[in-house]
């Protein structure tokens, strides 16, 4: 008996942690026009789940992500544009729901510290190799 | 080497990211997602009672002139159980708490109503969390101050606290 109680306990967590509303139908039911689903999907991969925070809604179970990706399928059918649904997220959860780092401000630095870091490089490579010449 | 200077920038590129690293270490992190309607009105939305005898919530009822609170929760939440108290407390004080009930049955409300107590005027049934989504909510519990024409004026994660009674009180009034 006594060594069904932590397996009992696993099973028992989610459903206590989640309750038991009806997930949204289109939650985990996709879209009929392929190419809209797929747009949906891209952008449910770079929209992140607020429940469990490291996961993007199309990769997690939570049933916030659920609520999410109802929302996005439900947008994409009804003819929005994926960056606009990204910003309609972004109004309300801020620029942090976004895997995808806004180009201005901070985001802007994030952007462009790559290109920033190759020139300063190629900037002392010439310099080493006039040296050299 | 014309130019000695240069061989400093390794390491002052190395003491900076030590430098992050350390900042990183020392300042603790917010894993809060805090919701950016703030000083937005309500969204539209129409819910159904979540349970019996409890009248359902809209947020035309909100914005009716007088500012209240606005508490999600759910009966299968257990820090919901533990801020009931301080509900009450605020109820006492004079404060109106309308509710929207997350991923909840109508028994399961009723039940922790008859346990906890009922300080809410109105609970609003939202099975799907859309309503949650539209609000920018992350979780359970959380507790929004609306002003009387229904602006979202403040959002408190987590439960109440017997700490955190006071300024929400401060909060509503401020509000009137």
């Amino acid at each position: 008996m006594r060594a069904i109680v932590p397996i009992l306990l696993t099973l028992s967590t989610p459903v206590i942690a989640q309750g038991s509303g009806p997930m949204p139908p289109l939650a985990n039911r996709q879209l009929v026009d392929p190419a809209q689903e797929a747009k949906a999907m891209r952008l449910m991969h770079s929209l992140r789940c607020i429940q469990c925070q490291g996961q993007s809604i199309a990769d997690s179970d939570a049933a916030m992500a659920g609520t999410m990706r109802a929302e996005v399928r439900q947008q994409i059918a009804a003819g929005q544009k994926p960056e606009a649904i990204r910003g309609w997220m972004i109004a309300r959860y801020g620029e942090w729901v976004s895997f995808e780092p806004d180009m201005k401000g901070a985001g802007l630095l994030l952007w462009l510290t790559p290109l920033l870091v190759l020139i300063a490089g190629i900037w002392l490579a010439r310099g080493l190799f006039r040296r050299g010449a | 080497m014309n130019r000695p200077w240069i061989l400093w920038i390794p390491l002052a590129v190395v003491a900076f990211i030590g430098g992050l690293a350390i900042y990183g270490l020392a300042v603790p992190k917010d894993d809060q997602v805090h919701s950016a309607m703030i000083g937005k009105k309500l969204p539209a939305f129409a819910l159904p009672a979540a349970t019996a005898g409890v009248p359902a919530l809209s947020n035309t009822d909100m914005a009716d002139g007088k500012p209240r609170l606005l508490n999600i929760f759910a009966s299968w939440c257990l820090p919901c159980k533990a801020e009931a108290p301080q509900l009450e407390a605020l109820k006492a004080a004079g404060i109106e708490i309308d509710a929207i009930a997350i991923r909840d049955k109508p028994e399961d409300v009723a039940a922790f109503l008859a346990e906890f107590g009922n300080p809410f005027r109105r609970i609003g049934s939202d099975s799907e969390m859309l309503v949650q989504l539209k609000l920018g909510s992350s979780g359970v519990p959380e507790t929004y101050v609306i002003g009387g024409d229904g602006t979202i004026l403040f959002q408190h994660i987590g439960d109440i606290r017997a700490e955190h009674v006071p300024m929400l009180i401060e909060k509503v009034n401020a509000a009137k």
